[in-house]
């Protein structure tokens, strides 16, 4: 059952066929057998009941929520030793807005440790793994979400996206991971990673679905001041195939394979099939453009991401003292307690991104990192900005190609691939809409393709997606373990 | 103060305390004695709060900037200062820098001593800031109350440019008044409302410069005039045994008060990188001319204006009026105190020479005195109908105070009413005559001031209860 769309679910349920408390056991049990072949949850929430069925899409239907939102009464770890044993006494606005039309959490998924990490294989209960081949990472950090939603646990499930870090896992994954504008969704009650470049978002197997949760996670916050007035957007019911006259552009230095000296295999197929898919939207009466960008440009992307994520970071993540909450360190003075919670609690990856961020904000160094990344970051914008003059949407590969194997990759990323591995950062840097769909296989696994807008152009990223996925034949899809 | 030149700058923290809310959580910012019982999760860091800029504070921060004569940035928007401490749940404090960022930046402020001549205080900045919680060391356990932490804290820097003990009261004075005219604070230092951090350095004469020495966390307005006289005489000292370029360094020390000494905490060079950057989680809000302009036409009367009025209009002297506008609440008594009826110089007689004594002697504030300005005005009614003497006046004062009763009430207890019937004095004066009639012959015989002691006996035999002008009334006609 769980298999199916949040559509079609609800006109289940309306009919009767099913109950909400069916489809929420259901969801449990297979939880349950996720974790045993993904380990994608922190917790499973075995109690939970369903709700009344209204006209409410959601009504009734199961979700899950990535462990780094707050949830009162549960408990959120953001997959960190910091807050092992830690049950807030508040709920993320994302996650109220959601509970009042009636969905129903069945677990809390694991992550990469407060989001920082692209692979799935840093969050304290070790690797989530993929459920299409065990033996390849989810991408992260919403690891969990995507290995959940791909198995069927489930139509969707909230994740966070501060690099790519809902759409990476979504292409690896073989599903739908969109982020809204930033601000359309309030923060507040996501742990902090970066706050500029954070944003809330959904994982999901259909575009219809990924619109539905955003529709009612999304809303103007007094809690968060970056949130916005989006009341008139209506993702879903303004939904729309007809794409024809839309404008399209990629990035050629990222996409033409002359570009690279030693392209891997699996890029090179993954580039191909991304050239079938241009193909297939100017079939659909859009048109697509080749523009080149400064590859310096291109290639500052990741140390501008790098610089600005871990200095924030660093601050961010400087209330985590085992004090007031997470569990309290040993030693005699607050230094030392402090100290010893920060040691035990943290991973040497995040360890590694504090240093880095501590040490491009020091005032003999930040004008020369921090500062120089956001002038980079500013440049970045204002290139693609400049395009989003002329295009409706910026259309690219997500990564190198599929999901890379979690032990001994033979694809270490080369760094004329680091560009190409890396562009959906542009996304947070620029805090635009941008949504990754599947788009094809490359050696029997999924591999995804992105589109990107201008801030508040939502739903014509929507419209694109949506036009392209009815097209293409990837829509729904449930990981099937390949060999 | 000795033989150096001696350079004063002034970090002065004032809390503000009139908004409802604090100044980036929906938490009451409300003064508590109960710990912890103001808190929002914002203040304690818990994770996934964001700030929300409190609107109030920002329109009481441009007021003060205003004020000061300070430049207004076009944006306004906050940075984080990052350090750890069990005071600062959140590991960063935010606050506003650089100067030139800073809700005021530059400006002025004119100071008057006591002897009324004027000096100017030139401002470096001021910014908006939120306070931290409140630690408390005891003997082998520290406590921490976060009912101050997110409370907006208005901190204005002034240059170094102010040269004795006694100004740098004379300007911190005048700027509580400020904050308390502007509605922004009740900058009340035994609610904490003020902290200071004094920097202090000596040098040959006004051309040379010395070597700068911060006292951190000053929490009194006498602590500050004895931490400066202190430190003077400390540097002075060290430079006369030729000591002072090995021990007098860029250094941050802290006032004790229990030994009324400064100790040294850290030097400068240890000092700790800050690593500010803008707080992302606030956008940066444009102050709008209109916005600005709003402010400043709600500018309420400033205490320069009230004493200006004071003197002109109700003929006060300069001596009264500078101490009634002193601090707000003393000045809104004396003006509630006119609005009841009671004329000017009577009640600033009352307040400077009665009333000031008793609330500095009991530690209380004037609004929290029994005798209101009511109560203080049935007192003079009393007085200026006849029904009591003034030196009845006084004791009733007291006796106010003591039983927290109605001076109605104590009057007819104490039977303090004075006795205006003829006939009753008449009788009375015909006793003491006739008791005295030796006296009554040496008056006759033109020694004239035995008159006055028939008044004396009159009135002792009364208890001094008779209406001393129907007194002399009477004992005239009796006399004749």
């Amino acid at each position: 059952m769980m298999d199916k769309t949040i559509v079609e679910l609800h006109d289940l349920l309306k009919e009767g066929k099913v109950t909400s408390d069916e489809l929420v056991k259901e969801s449990i049990k297979k939880s349950h057998e996720v974790q045993e072949k993904c380990n994608a949850f922190e917790t499973i929430l075995d109690d939970a009941k369903g709700t009344e069925v209204t006209d409410d899409l959601l009504s009734g239907i199961p979700f899950g929520i990535k462990d780094n939102y707050s949830t009162k009464g549960i408990l959120s770890t953001g997959s960190s030793n910091t807050l092992k044993d830690y049950v807030p006494f508040f709920t993320a606005t994302a996650i109220e807005n959601l509970l009042k039309h009636g969905c129903v959490p069945t677990n809390k998924t694991c992550m990469d440790e407060f989001g920082m990490g692209g692979t799935g294989t840093s969050g304290h209960t070790g690797v989530q793994k993929n459920p299409w081949d065990t033996t390849r990472q989810c991408a992260g950090s919403s690891s969990g979400s995507a290995a959940a939603v791909a198995s069927g646990v489930y139509p969707f499930a909230t994740g966070s996206d501060t690099g790519d870090s809902i759409r990476k896992p979504a292409a690896f994954c073989g599903i739908v991971g969109y982020k809204p504008t930033y601000g359309m969704i309030s923060r507040y009650g996501l742990f902090a990673f970066a706050s500029s470049l954070d944003h809330c978002g959904v994982l999901a197997r259909t575009v219809e679905d990924a619109a539905i949760a955003v529709d009612a996670m999304k809303g103007k916050d007094p809690k968060d001041m970056t949130t916005w007035d989006s009341s008139s957007i209506h993702l879903y019911d303004d939904l729309n195939k007809d794409v024809k006259g839309k404008k399209l552009f990629y990035i050629k230095e990222l996409v033409d394979k002359s570009n690279y000296k030693n392209l891997p295999k699996e890029t090179e197929e993954h580039l191909d099939n991304f050239i079938k898919v241009v193909e297939t939207a100017k079939e659909l009466g859009m048109e697509v453009e080749e523009v080149s960008i400064d590859q310096k440009l291109l290639n500052a992307i990741a140390s501008v991401y790098v610089v600005l994520s871990c200095a924030e970071a660093t601050s961010n993540m400087s209330n985590l003292t085992g004090f007031s909450f997470g569990p309290r360190g040993e030693g005699e003075t607050f230094q030392e307690i402090m100290k010893d919670h920060r040691t035990k609690g943290f991973s040497s990856l995040i360890k590694r991104r504090f240093v880095i961020g501590s040490y491009v904000l020091q005032t003999v160094n930040q004008e020369r990192y921090f500062k120089n990344a956001q002038r980079a970051r500013r440049l970045i914008v204002d290139v693609i900005k400049k395009q989003f003059k002329k295009y409706d949407g910026m259309i690219l590969p997500v990564g190198i190609g599929p999901a890379k194997k979690l032990v001994n990759d033979e694809m270490v990323t080369d760094d004329e691939l680091t560009a190409l591995d890396e562009h959906l950062q542009i996304g947070n840097f620029g805090g635009f809409p941008s949504i990754t769909i599947p788009d094809g296989f490359v050696s029997n696994l999924p591999v995804g393709v992105n589109i990107t807008g201008n801030c508040y152009n939502d739903q014509t990223v929507l419209n694109i997606a949506y036009a392209l996925q009815e097209k293409m034949s990837y829509k729904n899809q449930i990981a099937k373990e390949v060999k | 103060m000795g033989k150096y030149f001696v350079t004063i700058g002034l970090e002065m923290h004032c809390e503000g305390s009139l908004t409802n809310s604090k100044v980036f959580s929906p938490a009451k910012n409300e003064y508590n004695k109960l710990p912890n019982c103001n808190v929002s999760p914002i203040d304690m860091g818990f994770p996934g709060v964001l700030p929300v800029a409190n609107k109030k504070a920002v329109e009481q921060a441009v007021m003060i900037a205003s004020v000061l004569h300070a430049r207004i940035p076009e944006y306004m928007y906050w940075e984080r200062k990052n350090y750890y401490y069990p005071d600062l749940p959140k590991g960063y404090q935010i606050t506003q820098n650089p100067p030139e960022e800073c809700v005021g930046n530059g400006g002025y402020v004119d100071v008057e001593r006591e002897d009324g001549s004027v000096f100017r205080v030139t401002i470096d900045n001021l910014h908006l800031e939120e306070d931290a919680a409140q630690l408390t060391h005891l003997y082998d356990t520290s406590t921490i109350n976060y009912n101050r932490a997110g409370n907006p804290l208005f901190e204005l820097v002034t240059d170094p440019v102010i040269h004795s003990a006694d100004d740098a009261v004379a300007f911190l004075e005048t700027m509580r008044a400020i904050y308390q005219y502007c509605g922004v604070s009740e900058a009340d230092s035994k609610k904490g409302h003020l902290r200071c951090d004094v920097n202090v350095s000596i040098s040959e004469d006004e051309n040379t410069k010395g070597t700068k020495v911060e006292i951190k966390n000053v929490c009194s307005f006498s602590s500050v005039h004895d931490a400066i006289i202190y430190e003077v005489k400390r540097q002075s000292q060290l430079k006369d045994e030729g000591r002072y370029d090995e021990e007098v360094r860029q250094q941050t020390r802290r006032w004790d008060d229990e030994t009324g000494t400064t100790i040294a905490m850290r030097d400068k060079v240890d000092a700790e990188d800050y690593k500010y950057f803008v707080e992302p989680n606030i956008p940066k809000v444009r102050l709008t001319p209109e916005f600005i302009k709003n402010v400043q036409d709600n500018i309420p009367e400033l205490p320069s204006e009230r004493k200006e009025k004071y003197i002109s209009e109700l003929g006060l002297s300069n001596y009264d009026a500078t101490i009634l506008i002193k601090e707000k609440p003393i000045s809104d008594y004396f003006e509630e105190c006119l609005k009841l009826g009671v004329e000017a110089k009577t009640a600033a007689n009352w307040i400077i020479s009665q009333i000031l004594g008793y609330i500095y002697k009991h530690e209380i504030n004037i609004n929290e005195i029994y005798l209101t300005p009511e109560r203080l005005s049935k007192i003079t009614e009393n007085v200026k109908s006849g029904k009591i003497s003034s030196k009845q006046a006084k004791d009733l004062f007291f006796l106010v105070l003591e039983r927290e009763e109605e001076p109605e009430k104590i009057m007819k207890d104490e039977g303090m009413e004075q006795i205006s019937d003829d006939g009753a004095i008449k009788s009375i004066i015909q006793e003491v005559l006739d008791e005295n009639p030796a006296q009554i012959e040496q008056y006759k015989a033109g020694k004239t001031n035995m008159f006055d002691y028939f008044v004396g006996q009159t009135m002792k035999k009364t208890r001094g209860q008779a209406n001393p002008s129907l007194v002399r009334d009477i004992l005239t006609e009796l006399l004749k």
